[in-house]
């Protein structure tokens, strides 16, 4: 029987000439990470192993991203269990100042190529699927085992098809495709599946923009988020690659649970309501029920990167957020900070009334700079609303496209884009 | 292995955000995350929780973030076993890993209410609910994951595979 694109990587890593979705392999991984939350129930769970070193340090990475700078006592001493170890074991490490969020930063560096087998310790870890690999998210006692043995064990999971017909309206960018999407089959509508996405609508789609859709497979209860790789995706892999890299195609014969098919060009604008990813509507709906907001964050790993930026900064271009509104924006990476810096966007935001920021998950997670008070209201481009989320469980927070995001960071309220142009 | 105790129910997509908020994700402690289970759900769970209770749940429970603090903050809350419709992955393997005993039954989590007392068999997935006298039987766990379970989690059991090898 054919192989889907996640079967046959899967297959490859256990050296076994076919797999079918329901088998338990032991894996070999190519590359494992943790963060900052993560690492340090993963250090300790390495502890009990009584294994000394990490199974290759080249291929275990550990990024400080959710609590950095360190907003509090407890929190500096978990980034210093993890640099500590980071040190001890030769691991690859990136300090604060040069790093940012690992979802952005790791394969923009080229530390995960087409055809890897990538585990994570954070959900999030799916986003650079994008790329052709299988990016999985796992615990971290999880990746304690990968960072000791370079083995894991898994469950080859069946493969859902998504394709996107017709080209994007305007407006509608990658967020909107997989809050659609999300809204569509539920917040359990991939759960233990591989959602693999394709279709007209993604062919022009940078690789940028394609991480926001694998990143919230998540949301979808995915295991991992795949796309086929194709120029766009060797143009981003070849000038950073730091290893050889693999393509995959499916067999023509391959088996997909499930097929789901979409008119790109009838998806409008999506906003996902509180407390849930899956509550979506269109934001023409939405702008109707004049929704006044408190807050707003452009960010996260989601919709950090430089033409997020780009898409909010053609908004707020010359104008100021609106009074008794907060707006906070923060580039994933420090290398995309730095651009910030060179091509104006910085000056902009903040000449707009921004709070811009050191690269960091920031309020994302309801940890620091920007946790919500009772009551209020917020607009993010990250990828969760559940309830305290981002501070207090009566706060709300509506997920949106960048543009969006800025729009409303401008009006005071939800609108559309071209209301405040 | 047979649990007993009290339900907690709870509805669908209980999250980690809501089992433990990222407010106390600064910490790795057991005993503190604890004191802060559930608590954007259910603000009086922890002062109603007794050593060996249950918690009951619809479908997606543990969805959103990978944080392992959220199984370890009920384990050490005095949970003896969830049972759910469906789990989230990555909490399905968390709570596998860490040796918390998770069961998939619908029947059991539509017949079951707050206060009832469950009695759970590990082993052949039976369930009683002791307070109606209803009976009712969990997906078996695959014999992957229950030697898991029996091994005492994952480190325990890699750890003996390791010594095998060796």
């Amino acid at each position: 029987m054919g192989m889907t694109i996640a079967e046959k990587i899967l297959a490859a890593h256990c050296d076994r000439r076919e797999v079918q979705p329901g088998d338990l392999i032991n894996c070999r991984v190519d590359f494992v990470m943790a963060n900052d939350v993560t690492a340090p129930l993963a250090i300790q769970e390495f502890r009990k192993l009584g294994v000394a070193r990490v199974f290759d340090p080249q291929r275990v990475a550990l990024v400080p991203s959710h609590f950095v700078p360190n907003k509090d006592i407890q929190s500096a001493a978990q980034a210093k269990t993890m640099r500590e170890f980071a040190r001890e074991q030769g691991c690859v490490y990136f300090e604060q100042g040069q790093a940012g969020i690992e979802h952005i930063l790791l394969p923009s560096r080229g530390y995960v190529v087409p055809g890897d087998v990538y585990v994570g310790a954070d959900s999030h870890t799916v986003t650079v699927g994008a790329l052709g690999a299988f990016a999985c998210g796992m615990g971290s006692t999880d990746v304690a085992i990968a960072m000791a043995t370079g083995e894991i064990w898994m469950r080859v999971p069946p493969t859902l098809r998504f394709i996107y017909h017709g080209r994007l309206n305007r407006w509608v960018d990658s967020k909107d495709l997989i809050l659609h999407t999300i809204g569509q089959i539920g917040t359990d509508g991939a759960l233990y599946a591989v959602m693999q996405f394709e279709g007209e609508a993604l062919r022009d789609m940078s690789v940028n923009a394609r991480f926001t859709m694998t990143n919230m497979v998540a949301e979808a209860g995915g295991k991992a988020g795949i796309m086929p790789v194709d120029q766009v995706t060797l143009d981003y892999v070849r000038p950073v690659a730091r290893r050889q890299w693999t393509i995959y195609e499916p067999d023509p014969d391959c088996q997909y649970a499930a097929t789901h098919e979409f008119d790109a060009s009838k998806i409008e604008t999506t906003v996902a309501l509180p407390f849930s990813p899956g509550r979506t509507a269109p934001l023409s709906e939405v702008v109707k029920q004049d929704i006044k907001i408190d807050q707003v964050f452009i960010g996260s790993c989601t919709n950090g990167r430089l033409e997020d930026l780009q898409e909010a900064a053609e908004i707020m271009r010359g104008k100021k957020v609106a009074p008794w509104v907060r707006c906070i924006v923060i580039p994933a990476t420090q290398d995309i900070y730095l651009q910030t810096l060179k091509n104006g966007l910085a000056e902009l935001f903040t000449e707009a009334g921004c709070a811009f920021s050191t690269a960091t998950c920031g309020p994302c997670l309801g940890g620091y700079m920007g946790v919500l008070a009772e009551g209020e209201r917020c607009v993010s481009t990250s990828n969760r609303n559940f309830r305290g989320r981002m501070g207090h469980p009566n706060a709300e927070v509506y997920l949106a496209n960048p543009a969006v995001a800025a729009a409303a960071a401008i009006a005071g309220r939800i609108v559309h884009p071209e209301e405040v142009l | 292995m047979t649990l007993r105790g009290h339900v907690h129910k709870y509805g669908t997509d209980v999250n980690t955000d809501v089992i433990i908020p990222a407010r106390y994700l600064n910490t790795t402690d057991p005993q503190e995350l604890a004191q802060h289970c559930m608590e954007d759900e259910d603000p009086e769970f922890v002062r109603r929780v007794r050593p060996g209770d249950v918690i009951v749940a619809g479908t997606n429970f543990g969805c959103g973030s990978s944080r392992e603090h959220a199984p370890i903050a009920i384990k050490a809350s005095g949970v003896s076993c969830v049972v759910a419709k469906s789990f989230a992955r990555i909490f399905y393997r968390n709570a596998i890993n860490m040796a918390l005993p998770i069961l998939e039954c619908e029947e059991a989590v539509d017949g079951s209410k707050s206060g009832d007392e469950l009695e759970v068999e590990l082993e052949s997935g039976a369930i009683r609910n002791l307070t109606r006298g209803t009976a009712f039987q969990a997906k078996p766990f695959p014999e992957f994951m229950l030697e898991l379970l029996q091994a005492g989690g994952l480190v325990e059991y890699t750890k003996r595979r390791l010594a095998g090898k060796a």
